[in-house]
């Protein structure tokens, strides 16, 4: 119960902030929830299973061309074209770790790694419909969900805040239930799981493709909320951010990844106003979290001060 | 039901451990594994479990050949593991390792409170990570995860190793209630004391080799079998 009322507290902490916080903070935040979105469904291949990919940026980005090139190519309205985005992120993770799933450690990264560069240019090669580097804008016009205007910057922040709240309370429930706590023991030992007789295949499976689609959901959400879609959103940085994220917010935790992203977002936001060296500073405040937090700053405080925390 | 062991040959890649080994292991007794270190008997255990491919041989459940099984599907069959080292999931809960054990062959609530009624000590602690268990109670937590299995054969390799007295008799203890409610047991064990006390029958395995298989009232009587195997 007191897991559930965190997490609902999380959010509603998050609703009253839409209506208090100036222009500049909510779109911060709108950002950082789709971001954050993202970084959940890394946590959930990375944090809970043990898979570390360095590609995930191609899920991000499935989703986000699948509405993207749904809406401006084929002239299909939001909610339809946000099903795409799911849909072909949720068929590209499960190609990825049916392929991907043969390996295992250093080589799992170096191949979800190397489908993700193939995304990339992909990206550029087909740049006629993807308009490649440069990428396209979607009209303010046709972000709409019947007569609600999703850039609007209040509507935005609102339907950043459901895409949020969905993916946080998924995997909130993913903890408490057989399926999360198989995944966690994956993670921590495959040869035992095998013997008391679950298909670590399948779970790897099934992590990839959720971790996949959820991540897909943001890339979709991102496209549509901002109105961009571009080919930097499936490079390599962008498979790293979320790493970053999940790390620094505590791996394995629900609520570790929008700690992450929040932090990282007004770290970065808040030294570039001071120095054109900002992502020195931004590496070696990193370099320290790593050294002391080591658990990323929800895990610490898990193993502090709450253990209950999932 | 009888665990069989029909002439197996396994290894680590090309490097061959067991020797055409053959056991038997019968409802409602405990078949202790004994050799010197690196004889074979933990990869026996392994073999059975699927955990290494048979270069020839079979076992056999009942009618059930186990080793046509995918590993995953050994447990299905009724057959517990408790690796040495105990191995369990860290960052999992008392509650969630004992569910983990319990939902892998649909088992329930009853089947949980007869565990946590054998291990009492273990409904204290539900709602803590297993991390932070002493080592008895890791060890505790090991057994009543394959317990919730309810295992027709237990594999348990080296439960005692590294406890203290009292959870050594704990151990004794289970490994009684099992075998009276007819579970097959295989035992590897180095600790001969703990051999005599718990074992019905004692196989010997040198270099990867089946050598005798003898009751334990043999033993006792005369200790130059181990002698001859284990060096003691």
């Amino acid at each position: 119960m007191k897991v559930l009322g965190l997490h609902l507290g999380l959010l509603a902490l998050l609703a009253v902030l839409g209506m208090i916080l100036p222009a500049y903070h909510q779109g911060n935040l709108s950002r950082i929830m789709v971001l954050a979105t993202y970084a959940v469904g890394y946590n959930v291949m990375f944090g809970y299973t043990g898979l570390l990919s360095l590609g995930h940026a191609m899920f991000f980005g499935a989703g986000m061309y699948g509405l993207g090139l749904a809406m401006q190519h084929g002239g299909v309205g939001a909610v339809p074209a946000f099903g795409i985005g799911l849909v072909s992120a949720a068929v590209l993770s499960a190609v990825v770790a049916v392929l991907a799933l043969r390996t295992i450690g250093v080589a799992f990264m170096i191949v979800t790694l190397m489908f993700s560069q193939a995304a990339f240019l992909s990206a550029l090669y087909f740049g006629e419909w993807t308009r490649g580097d440069e990428g396209f804008v979607l009209a303010q016009q046709i972000r709409r969900v019947g007569e609600v205007d999703l850039s609007n910057p209040v509507t935005r922040y609102y339907a950043a805040l459901l895409l949020f709240s969905v993916a946080l309370l998924l995997t909130m429930r993913m903890t408490q239930v057989r399926f999360g706590h198989v995944l966690v023991a994956v993670r921590e030992n495959e040869e035992r799981t095998r013997m008391l007789g679950y298909s670590v295949w399948s779970h790897k499976f099934w992590a990839v493709v959720i971790s996949g689609t959820i991540s897909g959901a943001a890339g979709a959400a991102y496209a549509l909320l901002f109105g961009y879609v571009g080919a930097s959103f499936v490079s390599v940085p962008y498979s790293i951010f979320p790493l970053l994220w999940v790390l620094l917010g505590g791996a394995g935790t629900t609520i570790g990844p929008f700690v992450g992203t929040l932090f990282m977002f007004y770290l970065i936001d808040y030294l570039s106003g001071l120095t054109t060296a900002y992502m020195l500073v931004v590496g070696i405040v990193l370099v320290l979290l790593t050294l002391f937090a080591r658990a990323g700053l929800m895990g610490e405080i898990r193993k502090r001060w709450v253990p209950w925390l999932p | 039901m009888t665990l069989r062991l029909d002439g197996i040959s396994a290894g680590y890649g090309p490097v061959q451990v067991l020797f055409d080994l053959s056991l038997e292991a019968r409802p409602g007794e405990v078949l202790c594994l004994l050799g010197r270190n690196g004889a074979g008997k933990t990869t026996t255990l392994k073999a059975i479990m699927g955990l290494l491919p048979l270069m020839s041989g079979r076992v056999l459940l009942g009618a059930a050949e186990l080793s046509a099984m995918p590993a995953h599907e050994v447990p299905k069959h009724g057959i517990g593991y408790i690796p040495q080292g105990r191995r369990l999931f860290t960052e999992l809960t008392v509650a969630e390792n004992i569910e983990v054990g319990l939902l892998a062959r649909g088992r329930g609530a009853e089947t949980r409170e007869k565990v946590l009624t054998m291990f009492p000590r273990l409904r204290e602690r539900l709602s803590q990570r297993a991390e932070t268990l002493s080592g008895g109670e890791q060890q505790m937590l090991a057994t009543a995860r394959a317990l919730c299995l309810e295992p027709e054969v237990l594999l348990l390799d080296e439960p005692t190793e590294g406890l203290q007295p009292s959870m050594i008799s704990l151990i004794r203890d289970t490994v009684d209630v099992m075998r009276d409610a007819g579970v097959a047991i295989i035992l590897v064990e180095q600790r001969i004391e703990a051999v005599l006390n718990l074992a019905d029958r004692v196989a010997f395995i040198e270099n990867g080799h089946g050598r005798e298989v003898v009751d334990v009232e043999v033993l006792r009587r005369d200790k130059a079998l181990l002698q001859k195997y284990v060096g003691i």
